[in-house]
């Protein structure tokens, strides 16, 4: 694995009213890393993606995404570079076909640049992804109205969304949460591909065993702060882990 | 006496499916199903002043077109960009005294002053809401709604282009043909303009915009400058009728910001349809000449128009226009469960 810097976020913080939702959290991202982000309920995860996609206003830190600081962009600007992100509660665009969804991120400028305006029919281009992804083509799944579509589907349309845009990071807001096994289980080979084409992938995720198949790297949160960050297996060893989890030990 | 539970089941007709879903065309009868709707509306539109009896009744038709731009603009805004604009006065407003001033202080003909009056109107109301754009629902609505008021006191307390009195004496169009088919070519183009717009591509990022911005914003869109695209688009609809309806009268005054403007196209929208994009439409056609009717009630009048439009809004919530299209696209029948 090249060990090119990609994402760099320093001391980020961010308080709503008392609460620290995020408190000097500094991290580094290598191109094409999967790693994950674990931690209890409440523990800032979700505030952390805002914060480097810009949906919410740092109190303080930096990121940087290819020695570019990004800081202070907004959230459109921050996608447009290729950091794209999902959302943990998803809202499609429920007036619209599956495939529909996609023509929005297709008819963004960052497509218009990437493609060099030779994307070509772009109904044919969101059907081609979403078929990738696992909307059988067969069924007649791509052209559902995307309000009627099951969980499992829509959560999938989420990251076809991300997809679309031709991303450099990914951010998955618990894209494992509410699917079945069988689910996961054809969830994680499409997780495993986006590695190999070059994607680097944040994952916050509750389920741990399936995530730890995937990723290379944890970063462990509590509180709002960073409380670990390695190897799943030595994270896991950690004894503030333990405690986040588990509670203190009485004696 | 034993009641058995009954529920309606509706079905789209086997036609419908054919024709709106990925097969091909292939009957007469079948284009004939999707054509019949649209020219029943366009000939309608083209006939009515035809077999209108009275002079007085064909300016009633010019005034229709010009709350059916309105209710147009409005539902366009509010059911396909998520928008809820109360500006239909601001948008007359503007429209019609930019094509009078020009017209008066500059001797420009109509055919100038109309265009003008459509697109500085439409940017000027744009620039004027731009800042309110990112704030959403009933805010932007009451911020919309006070413009106009702030313009005519401004005009009222300055006396600018004739104060109170306005300006009379412009030039009006030729004769009444001229009035009424202007104005309704305008609005059957807006109306397939519109339809089409909706679902070509920009407009699909429109109506990801209502259904949920913050997904459009993440896709690496700026949705300001998309709002503000339709905001111009649809109070270009609105400021055509300004422009428009100064040169029906050959006059400019204060009540080109009345409120009528702002209200009536949102009665039209629920009566009508909302989402439909026709039933505002239908709905203006129905409400300004029922409220030339009810004149002969006096005072009542207002009162006989809200006890309709109550009744509309508590017994037919969805509209006429979308009982219609049910009516036409599907067949219900009751099953027992």
């Amino acid at each position: 694995m090249s060990e090119e810097i990609i994402l760099r976020v320093s001391g980020a913080s961010k308080s709503f009213g008392g609460i620290k939702a995020v408190n000097n959290v500094s991290f580094e991202l290598a191109k094409g890393e999967i790693v994950g982000v674990i931690g209890p309920n409440g523990s800032g995860k979700t505030t952390l993606v805002n914060l480097i996609t810009g949906f919410v206003k740092k109190d303080s830190g930096k990121v940087f995404f290819k020695n570019k600081d990004i800081t202070k962009l907004p959230p459109h600007k921050i996608a447009d570079l290729g950091i794209v992100r999902t959302f943990q509660v998803m809202r499609p665009y429920h007036s619209l076909p599956a495939y529909k969804n996609l023509i929005v991120p297709l008819y963004s400028p960052r497509v218009k640049r990437t493609s060099g305006g030779k994307l070509g029919d772009r109904n044919a281009v969101a059907i081609d992804i979403l078929e990738e992804i696992g909307f059988e083509r067969d069924a007649y799944v791509p052209y559902k109205l995307a309000s009627s579509l099951p969980l499992g589907y829509l959560k999938r349309l989420e990251l076809a969304r991300c997809l679309a845009l031709k991303p450099e990071i990914i951010m998955c807001d618990e894209v494992f949460s509410g699917l079945s096994m069988s689910e996961i289980v054809t969830a994680i080979p499409i997780m495993e591909r986006l590695q190999m084409d070059g994607i680097t992938l944040i994952m916050i995720e509750h389920r741990l065993r399936e995530l730890f198949r995937l990723a290379n790297r944890v970063i462990v949160m509590n509180f709002g702060e960073k409380i670990a960050d390695g190897i799943p297996k030595e994270v896991m060893e950690n004894k503030k882990v333990k405690e986040a989890y588990l509670g203190t030990e009485v004696i | 006496m034993e009641s058995k539970a009954r529920r309606k089941e509706r079905l789209d007709r086997g036609i419908k499916v054919r024709t709106e879903g990925i097969y091909a065309i292939s009957s007469l009868r079948e284009l004939t199903y999707l054509l019949l709707p649209r020219l029943t509306l366009i000939l309608g539109l083209l006939i009515v002043p035809l077999v209108l009896p009275s002079m007085y009744w064909q300016r009633v038709v010019c005034m229709m077109c010009i709350f059916a731009l309105l209710a147009l603009a409005f539902d366009f805004l509010a059911h396909y960009v998520g928008i809820v604009c109360l500006g239909g006065a601001l948008f007359i407003g503007l429209g019609g005294y930019i094509s009078g001033v020009l017209h008066s202080s500059f001797g420009l003909s109509p055919a100038l002053t109309i265009p003008i009056g459509t697109f500085g109107g439409a940017l000027i109301s744009t620039l004027l809401l731009l800042p309110c754009l990112p704030i959403r629902g009933i805010y932007f609505a009451i911020v919309s709604l006070m413009y106009p008021l702030m313009l005519s006191r401004i005009i009222e307390a300055l006396g600018l282009f004739g104060g109170t009195d306005g300006l009379a004496g412009l030039t009006t169009f030729p004769n009444i043909w001229v009035d009424q088919y202007l104005i309704i070519v305008v609005v059957l183009i807006a109306l397939f303009a519109l339809r089409r717009l909706t679902n070509e591509d920009f407009g699909l990022v429109l109506r990801g915009i209502k259904d949920n911005d913050q997904a459009v914003r993440a896709s690496g869109m700026n949705i300001t400058l998309y709002k503000a695209q339709a905001l111009f688009i649809a109070s270009a609809i609105g400021c055509f009728g300004g422009a428009y309806l100064t040169h029906l009268y050959g006059w400019v005054g204060l009540s080109l910001f009345g409120l009528d403007f702002s209200i009536l196209p949102i009665a039209a929208c629920a009566l009508g349809g909302i989402g439909t994009l026709t039933g505002p439409i239908l709905g203006a056609f129905i409400l300004t000449p029922l409220s030339e009717m009810l004149r002969a009630f006096g005072p009542l009048r207002i009162v006989f128009y809200c006890l309709i439009l109550v009744g509309f809004i508590v017994f037919k919530p969805e509209g006429l226009m979308n009982y219609f299209q049910r009516k036409y696209h599907q067949f219900e029948r009751w099953i027992e469960v």
